[in-house]
C-alpha cells in the first residue's frame, strides 16, 4: 500500500507537470498553469483526472484546451485521462500568476490589473503600453480579437496593443 | 422527416434555468446576425464578442439544466430540438435587430437588467448558478457600459440617429416589464434562496436607464402597459423564424455531428 501511494504521488506530480505545460491556443506564451485555469490533478488507480475552470463564458479556447490536455497526457502514456470542468468558484484574472503577467507583457499584451473588483473593471487607471511602457494610452475598443482582450493604443509610441481585460 | 422535439421534465429549477439560458441563446443569436454587417469593424467585433459571451452563458445554463433534469438531454438538444412553444425566453430578446439603434436599445434594456440580475444571483444558494452568475455579471457589466455609450452617441447625435433611437425605445418599451416578473414556481425558488426577486431590481434598472436616456436626450415612454408571454412559451412570430435558421441543420440532418 505504501508503495502504491508513493507511486500515485509520483504519478500525480508527473501528470500535473504534463497538464500544466499545455498552452493557451490563443495566447501560446501562457500555460494553463500561468492562466490559473488548471485547478487540480488527481490519480486514482492509475487513472488521471484533471480539473479545469473556464475563463470567459464563451471562450472557444476551452474546448481546445481540454483536447490538448488529453492529448498531452496520452503522449506521456496516461490512458483514459479525463478532464473535468468545474464552474465554482469562478475564475478571475486575479488567478493569473505573476510569471504569467510578465510573459504576457513580454509578448506584447498588457496584463490585467490585479484587482478584478468592479473598480478594476471600470477604474480609470491607465494601462501601460507593453511596447514602450508609457502610461499615455487610450482605449480604442472594449472588445478585441478574443473575448478576453480589449484594443488599446499608445499615444507615445503610436502602437496599438491588446489589453487582457479584468474579469 | 423532421426530427422530433425533445420532452422535458420541467421541475421549477429546470424551468428557471432554461428560461435564462433561452434569453442568452436567443439574444446571442440575434447579435451574431450582425456579424459582417456592423457599421464599423470595431463594432462588428463588439457585437460578435457580446454574442459570444451570451452563447457561453447559454451553454453553461443549458448544461446545468440537463444535469438537474437528469433525463439524457444536453445543451445541444435544448438548443436544437425544442419547438418555439418550448422556448421560454423574454419577448424582448427575440425582437428583430432592425437598424443599429434598435439593436442597441434592445441590448441596453437587457444588459442593464442582466448586470443587476447576475450580480444579485452571485448570492444564490445554488453553487452552480452562483458561479455562472459570477462570470455573467462581469460580462454584462461590459455590455451595459458599451451600450450606454452608444445610447448617448445615438440619442445625442444627429437628428436621424436621435429619431431612430427614440422610435426603438418607444417600440421596445412594452417588452421590458417581463424581465421583472415571476410566477409561482419562481417565487418558490426565491423563497428557497436559489432565485432572486427580479421585481426588486426594477427601481435600480429604471434609474440606470433614465440616467442614460436623459444624458442621451431621449425620453422614456410614460406607458406602463407591458406585454408578456415569452416565459410561458407564447412568443411573437419572430422567434419561429429565428429558430428555423438556428435549428436547420439538426432538423434536416438529425443527429449530424462535427
Amino acid at each position: 500500500m505504501v508503495i502504491a501511494m508513493f507511486d500515485d504521488t509520483k504519478l500525480r506530480q508527473h501528470a500535473f507537470d504534463v497538464a500544466a505545460s499545455v498552452v493557451d491556443p490563443e495566447i501560446p506564451v501562457l500555460t494553463i498553469a500561468d492562466l490559473g485555469v488548471l485547478r487540480d490533478v488527481t490519480v486514482d488507480e492509475g487513472r488521471v483526472e484533471v480539473t479545469i475552470t473556464p475563463t470567459y463564458s464563451g471562450c472557444p479556447a476551452m474546448n481546445m484546451i481540454t483536447l490538448e490536455i488529453e492529448l498531452a497526457l496520452q503522449r506521456e502514456g496516461f490512458r483514459d485521462a479525463k478532464v473535468r470542468t468545474v464552474l465554482a468558484p469562478a475564475w478571475t484574472t486575479d488567478w493569473m500568476s505573476e510569471e504569467g503577467r510578465r510573459k504576457l507583457a513580454e509578448y506584447g499584451i498588457a496584463p490585467p490589473k490585479p484587482a478584478s473588483s468592479r473598480r478594476g473593471l471600470f477604474g480609470k487607471d491607465q494601462v501601460a503600453c507593453p511596447q514602450c511602457g508609457s502610461f499615455d494610452t487610450e482605449v480604442l475598443s472594449e472588445f478585441g480579437s478574443t473575448a478576453c482582450k480589449a484594443l488599446w493604443r499608445c499615444k507615445t509610441c503610436r502602437e496599438p496593443f491588446d489589453y487582457f481585460k479584468c474579469h | 422527416m423532421a426530427t422530433e422535439s425533445i420532452k422535458i421534465s420541467e421541475t421549477p429549477l429546470v424551468l428557471y434555468t432554461l428560461r435564462r439560458a433561452d434569453d442568452a441563446l436567443v439574444l446571442g443569436h440575434r447579435l451574431s446576425e450582425w456579424c459582417g454587417h456592423a457599421p464599423m469593424l470595431e463594432e462588428d467585433m463588439a457585437l460578435a464578442n457580446m454574442g459570444l459571451d451570451l452563447l457561453g452563458q447559454a451553454r453553461e445554463l443549458y448544461s446545468y439544466a440537463a444535469e438537474v433534469e437528469g433525463g439524457g438531454n444536453d445543451e445541444d438538444k435544448f438548443a436544437y430540438l425544442r419547438d418555439v412553444r418550448q422556448y421560454r425566453n423574454l419577448l424582448l430578446v427575440e425582437q428583430p435587430n432592425g437598424d443599429f439603434a434598435r439593436t442597441m436599445v434592445r441590448q441596453f434594456f437587457y444588459s442593464a437588467f442582466a448586470d443587476l440580475y447576475w450580480r444579485a444571483m452571485m448570492k444564490s444558494k445554488d453553487a452552480t448558478l452562483a458561479a455562472i452568475a459570477a462570470k455573467s455579471e462581469k460580462e454584462s457589466a461590459y455590455h451595459v457600459r458599451h451600450c450606454s455609450e452608444w445610447m448617448v452617441r445615438l440619442g445625442d447625435g444627429t437628428e436621424e440617429s436621435h429619431a431612430r433611437t427614440q422610435t426603438a425605445i418607444d417600440d421596445l418599451w412594452a417588452f421590458t416589464g417581463e424581465m421583472f416578473e415571476a410566477d409561482d414556481s419562481e417565487r418558490a425558488l426565491t423563497d428557497a434562496g436559489i432565485a432572486i426577486d427580479a421585481a426588486a431590481l426594477w427601481e435600480e434598472w429604471l434609474m440606470t436607464v433614465s440616467d442614460v436616456a436623459s444624458e442621451a436626450t431621449l425620453a422614456l415612454p410614460k406607458s406602463d402597459w407591458m406585454q408578456r408571454g415569452g416565459r410561458s412559451g407564447r412568443h411573437s412570430e419572430h422567434l419561429g423564424h429565428l429558430l428555423s435558421e438556428l435549428q436547420s441543420m439538426q432538423r434536416t440532418f438529425p443527429g449530424v455531428a462535427w
